[in-house]
């Protein structure tokens, strides 16, 4: 489950987030150096690819719930499940990324609504806290 | 090159049957094939056959016969069961053989469908923080396009409760009960705006379908249809797909489009030639996009065309007649080819109280599915 950012938690993966100091992050993705084109996650492989960061504001492209809690394996959050919004979130011109959305109550989630990434405490089941990211309505604090 | 005709055709039941492995359900369909058709395994030149999860479909030969038949096993994901097709349909037409015979069985448990994260080339978090989910992705297509045309949930609705009044007509069918518009939307929502009555299920089930050269077919004289295209394409830049962690700002075409035109191409014939058209409908909204991306409406016209009832039975172009994966449930390797066993029956007079009335002349199937993958077939009365 996503709970209150715990600014301190180990990432989840180190390729796919940084953090500054103030504890924001940003989501890192590889240009291709020979056509421009910017992939998500950041592939393996340096030859081809300048790591960058994305933009962290976009508008969200569309929208759904999840509703029962995933099977296990891959998911794992913890059995207590909360229904939460995920979303594909088009962050300026460069990519329209897929990720949990927080901040917005379900009624009143529309496509086109302008959204800010926002790092996000992810708790697994074995009680072990990781930061990983989501969308928040821009101008609300997650 | 020989024109290619589909003779006669197969089914074991959909659904579930305990105690039946999926090779014994697709050796089970052959039989039935031949039984009606007269002819006896001896007679089959060579088979391609295929299961996504259910066994190698070239080992249903120490059940069926070891006569030394050419047996290829096909492998396509989603589109395993139009790929055997479009294998048999090139086989035929090259003249290499005159009679023989596609096959596709699955067996899958229930809530099957388990993907792991390295199978697809993503990173573990991905399914860990809860995005791998097939369910997510047909909620969030639908959505935008919902938003973007202007379709309403009680569209979405009148789709599954369509797909139920026809499985209710269809011995091979699954689902077999009505159910009302109200309860479809009154259902358990599963991911929005997509509820539990409007998504179909991992199921059981076989098809056989016998296919001959022109000459052959006119020999055995049994009710026929021509089968007029087979195509089965990829995805292109910039489609929707399931598992996407991201997309190109750039947006395209979908391989379910390409695939159509390519087929209309070969077969010489548009979208308002259709008489009857089978189409994926892994749940209500993509049966819904599929009639605007196999050309059929324009996009936002499904609103109309759902509410004056034009793809029922008995409409201007009834769709999904034996209630398709709602109402049959999606064996993979099975799915595609029963689209054209539904079709052969439709158009040669055989399908019963789901019959399309007038004599249909054209018959049309698309199947689709992960990871990006689209087959059409194309069938006309002979």
């Amino acid at each position: 489950m996503l709970d209150a950012p715990q600014k301190d938690a180990p990432l989840i993966d180190d390729r796919l987030l940084v953090r500054d100091r103030e504890g924001d992050v940003a989501l890192l993705a590889g240009r291709d150096r020979m056509t421009g084109a910017i992939a998500f996650p950041l592939p393996d492989d340096e030859d081809r690819f300048e790591t960058v960061t994305l933009p962290r504001e976009g508008r969200l492209w569309s929208w759904t719930v999840q509703r029962f809690r995933p099977k296990s394996p891959p998911y794992a959050g913890p059995e207590a499940f909360e229904p939460y919004a995920v979303g594909y979130v088009a962050l300026g011109e460069a990519l329209i990324v897929e990720g949990r959305l927080t901040g917005a109550p379900i009624d009143r989630i529309a496509i086109d609504m302008p959204m800010t990434l926002v790092a996000q405490a992810f708790t697994r089941m074995d009680g072990e806290v990781r930061t990983t990211f989501a969308f928040a309505p821009t101008g609300i604090a997650a | 090159m020989s024109d290619v005709f589909i003779v006669g055709a197969g089914i074991h039941p959909f659904g579930r049957t305990p105690g039946r492995r999926g090779l014994q359900q697709g050796a089970f369909a052959v039989r039935a094939a031949l039984a009606e058709a007269g002819l006896a395994w001896p007679d089959v030149q060579f088979a391609y056959g295929g299961s996504d999860a259910a066994g190698k479909a070239d080992t249903m030969v120490s059940d069926l016969g070891l006569t030394g038949l050419q047996f290829i096993n096909v492998s396509n994901g989603c589109a395993t069961g139009g790929s055997a097709m479009f294998g048999a349909y090139t086989t035929i037409k090259s003249g290499e053989f005159d009679l023989g015979i596609a096959v596709g069985f699955d067996k899958h448990p229930r809530g099957a469908f388990d993907p792991k994260p390295a199978d697809w080339g993503l990173p573990e978090w991905y399914g860990e923080t809860g995005l791998m989910l097939t369910t997510q992705f047909f909620a969030m297509k639908i959505q935008r396009y919902m938003a973007a045309y202007g379709i309403t949930p009680p569209t979405l609705a009148a789709v599954a409760e369509k797909a139920f009044a026809n499985g209710a007509l269809t011995e091979h069918a699954w689902r077999r009960e009505p159910v009302d518009a109200d309860m479809i939307l009154q259902s358990t929502m599963v991911s929005d705006p997509l509820t539990k009555f409007m998504f179909c299920s991992p199921g059981e089930g076989a098809v056989a379908l016998i296919f001959a050269s022109g000459k052959r077919a006119r020999e055995l004289g049994l009710p026929m249809v021509r089968l007029r295209a087979a195509a089965v394409r990829s995805r292109p830049p910039g489609s929707f797909e399931v598992f996407s962690p991201a997309l190109a700002i750039d947006r395209g075409p979908s391989p379910t489009e390409i695939a159509s035109r390519a087929a209309y191409e070969m077969a010489g014939v548009g979208p308002a030639d259709i008489s009857v058209a089978q189409l994926q409908d892994t749940e209500s909204g993509a049966e819904i996009m599929h009639m605007a991306e196999n050309g059929f409406c324009a996009d936002g016209e499904q609103e109309r065309w759902l509410a004056e009832g034009r793809t029922r039975i008995g409409g201007a172009l009834p769709v999904n007649t034996d209630g398709g994966c709602l109402a049959c449930g999606e064996p993979v390797g099975a799915s595609g080819l029963r689209q054209v066993y539904e079709n052969y029956r439709q158009l040669t007079g055989q399908a019963g109280a789901r019959q399309v009335p007038g004599s249909p002349r054209l018959g049309y199937s698309h199947v689709y599915g992960a990871p990006g993958v689209s087959g059409v077939a194309i069938v006309e009365r002979a």
